[in-house]
């Protein structure tokens, strides 16, 4: 049965393709969301004996793939605890946001082609993560990068779309060719593409940091990073909010970017082997973070700001990879998947109101006109920003603060950065709800207010968002650990260098006020003394780094300098390609010998005898004279 | 075998000097009697019956060519009313 959970998607998304344009939005929308809710359901029943025991695994094979030699690659499904998680997260929000997404693309005309792209996208993702070994995990890798080009691309007729999807298509196939790399390296040194027995083989084979196993990993992570988004292949995602808001929802908060964390998930033991790549993973964690979190703070279009946020979020999965915390970094990606797709279609459903109005700054006021909106947002935002005891954000989140510090690898820095890192989070998104839903009414517009198939999918979102947290509460606060326990069949628990509750309760307590502050500094900020604000603002400096984290640190410029202009000017001096002057030269030979030939060709028929016969005078004449003289 | 050779290049002359079609066609068959003569010299000089087996060869390929070669020329008249073959001169490179 569990073959049915990705071949559903895939076979709504072949009936999409092949029948789309004939079925009217109904029928559509009926196969499209008929088929995830399905999958979900299925996931569901599948997902009950594990929720016994985090030890059960289901392994389905279904056909060999391809068998070259020694190599074989077969289509193998495996479902454990971790792929479980994945595969819940997928189908179940996958199912709100197509579901939420035949509200939002009603009016389009594409609707068919949409749906066919997110099916095929779901599918693909579903096959990444049930994959059991790393060739069919690539394929389906490659097919969620190829949905994520067609979805942020869906609007194509505006070139700036289609440029986003290429960039977002071309900096992520950065990191795959990194990650092809580490394949090719691991076959060539275990013989064999299966998961589990590379994962068996490898701390036999190599030493803890040896070299070979630190390249491999660190291959495997540039793979990672560009998929997630992280530095320094973290340029596409803010441009691929070019996509309807949905897409980002699905593709760019809630799975697809998560898959760079569930490689590294999936390979964590080679990452052990490996403590220079870990230790990158924590560094490059933490430094993003930081990086999105300052970013996301000055932006003005409302899905900027959480993408940036996004960045941000994976980034502090990655430092709790980095810090040996594996469940914790899984936990905060299902918290996150949850409020994260929350956010995106609540502000997808304040875009819709506007009139597909993004700027921040032209809302303002939503909150009397758009209340259940507002609501839902705030609860999401609330997560999203950490606010102690109710929100699902605050556990997954500190249990990733305080483990950056109490892990045996963590270390000051990254808490710092960590709680640094809070303060900002609570700071933008607390900017972005003010600037949205108060203050005075910046526009004209008269928002209408979304319908029941946007609503509910965001009424379901909110409730999990709010009681995903309770599954796992710190120490401090009733110890309950049901996720971690569920996980540490597959994934190894953290190990601590200390355990203290009094610091425990310090880091928990300042994360609460940082938070607290964030949002009272945003508040200020933006309600306030919005005046006050603005003339520091204008100050050189602050203009300057206004400037600076607006363009996401100019790290567009510097790819532009770097990398695309010399590509440019180097095509442009090529572009009456030298080697092919060769050829040309050559067809110009050619064809003037053909001129020259073609007058030979009069047309008259006894000039024609007359040739034929002095050939044959010629090579008679020669014959004879060989023979004779 | 004399007479074969002035066969051979009075039919070669009259084809190249000759404008009319037919008269060309004519010369054809001229040269190739000329050649199936030469055959049947040969063989009766050498006692071999190979070269007039040859002969019936040219003999039946002479037929075919006479009647597709007359077919070709009827379709010429009919298009250039006219039996010069400098006159079928259009596709002229």
């Amino acid at each position: 049965m569990l073959f049915l959970i990705p071949a559903l998607p895939f076979f709504s998304a072949l009936v999409l393709i092949l029948a789309g344009r004939s079925l009217n939005k109904a029928a559509v929308s009926v196969i499209a969301c008929g088929s995830m809710g399905i999958a979900a359901a299925i996931t569901l029943v599948l997902g009950l004996p594990f929720i016994q025991s985090g030890e059960h695994i289901i392994v389905q094979h279904l056909w060999t793939w391809m068998q070259a030699g020694s190599f074989s690659a077969g289509i193998d499904l495996r479902l454990d605890a971790l792929s479980l998680a994945f595969v819940f997260v997928i189908t179940f929000v996958g199912f709100l946001i197509h579901v939420y997404s035949t509200g939002y693309m009603a009016e389009d005309a594409d609707y068919s082609r949409f749906f066919a792209c997110m099916n095929l996208f779901v599918g693909a993702m579903l096959l990444l993560v049930l994959a059991d070994n790393l060739l069919l995990l690539y394929f389906g890798w490659e097919g969620v990068g190829l949905c994520s080009y067609l979805l942020i691309g869906f609007w194509y007729k505006d070139p700036a779309n289609g440029y986003a999807a290429r960039k977002a298509f071309i900096v992520t196939r950065v990191g795959d060719t990194a990650m092809a790399i580490a394949l090719f390296m691991l076959f060539q040194y275990t013989g064999t593409l299966q998961i589990q027995q590379i994962l068996d083989q490898a701390p036999q084979l190599w030493a803890a940091g040896n070299s070979t196993i630190v390249l491999i990993a660190f291959l495997l992570l540039g793979g990672a990073v560009g998929k997630s988004a992280q530095l320094p292949l973290q340029t596409w995602l803010p441009d691929a909010m070019a996509g309807p808001t949905p897409v980002s929802a699905l593709i760019h908060a809630a799975t697809m970017v998560t898959a760079g964390v569930y490689l590294i998930a999936r390979t964590h033991v080679l990452f052990e082997l490996a403590p220079a790549a870990q230790t990158g993973v924590a560094v490059i964690g933490a430094v993003t973070l930081l990086l999105a979190g300052c970013s996301a703070l000055v932006q003005t279009d409302i899905k900027r700001v959480l993408a940036y946020s996004t960045i941000s979020q994976i980034g502090y999965m990655f430092l709790a990879w980095g810090v040996g915390a594996w469940s914790a970094a899984i936990f905060h990606l299902v918290t996150h998947a949850f409020f994260k797709a929350l956010l995106f279609m609540g502000a997808g459903a304040v875009i819709v109101a506007m009139h597909h109005e993004q700027d921040m700054f032209k809302m303002g006021g939503l909150r009397k006109q758009l209340p259940a909106v507002f609501w839902v947002f705030l609860i999401g935002s609330a997560s999203l920003s950490a606010i102690p005891f109710i929100t699902s954000g605050f556990y997954s989140k500190d249990q990733i603060v305080w483990l950056a510090w109490s892990s045996v690898y963590g270390h000051t820095f990254y808490w710092i950065a960590a709680i640094t890192g809070a303060f900002l989070t609570a700071m933008y998104t607390f900017r972005m709800v003010f600037l949205t839903f108060y203050g005075p009414k910046a526009s004209h517009h008269t928002p209408h207010a979304p319908g029941n198939s946007m609503m509910i999918p965001l009424y379901i979102l909110a409730l999990c968002s709010t009681l995903a947290g309770f599954v796992e509460l710190p120490h401090t606060m009733g110890h309950v650990t049901l996720f971690s326990d569920w996980l540490q069949h597959v994934l190894p628990a953290v190990q601590l260098q200390q355990e203290s509750t009094a610091l425990e309760w310090t880091s928990q307590l300042l994360a609460a006020g940082l938070t607290f502050l964030g949002i009272y500094i945003a508040w200020v900020w933006v309600i306030e003394r919005p005046d006050g604000m603005l003339r520091f603002s204008q100050m050189p400096f602050m203009r300057w780094l206004r400037k600076l984290w607006f363009s996401g640190w100019a790290f567009d410029a510097l790819y532009d300098e770097m990398l695309v202009h010399p590509f440019v000017r180097t095509a442009r001096m090529n572009r009456r390609d030298m080697i092919d002057r060769i050829y040309t030269t050559l067809a110009r030979i050619t064809e003037w010998l053909h001129n020259i030939l073609a007058r030979t060709q009069s047309g008259l028929l006894r000039w024609y005898i007359m040739g034929v016969v002095l050939g044959a005078v010629v090579i008679l004449s020669v014959l004879i004279w060989r023979v004779y003289v | 075998m004399t007479l074969a050779g002035i066969l051979f290049v009075l039919g070669l002359i009259s084809m190249l000097i000759r404008r009319n079609m037919i008269f060309m066609l004519l010369s054809v068959e001229i040269m190739l009697n000329a050649a199936g003569l030469a055959f049947i010299v040969a063989s009766s000089h050498w006692a071999q019956p190979d070269g007039q087996v040859m002969f019936m060869f040219i003999l039946s390929m002479a037929a075919a060519e006479v009647s597709v070669g007359l077919a070709l020329v009827l379709q010429l008249y009919h298009q250039l009313k006219s039996l010069d073959s400098d006159e079928a001169s259009r596709m002229k490179g």
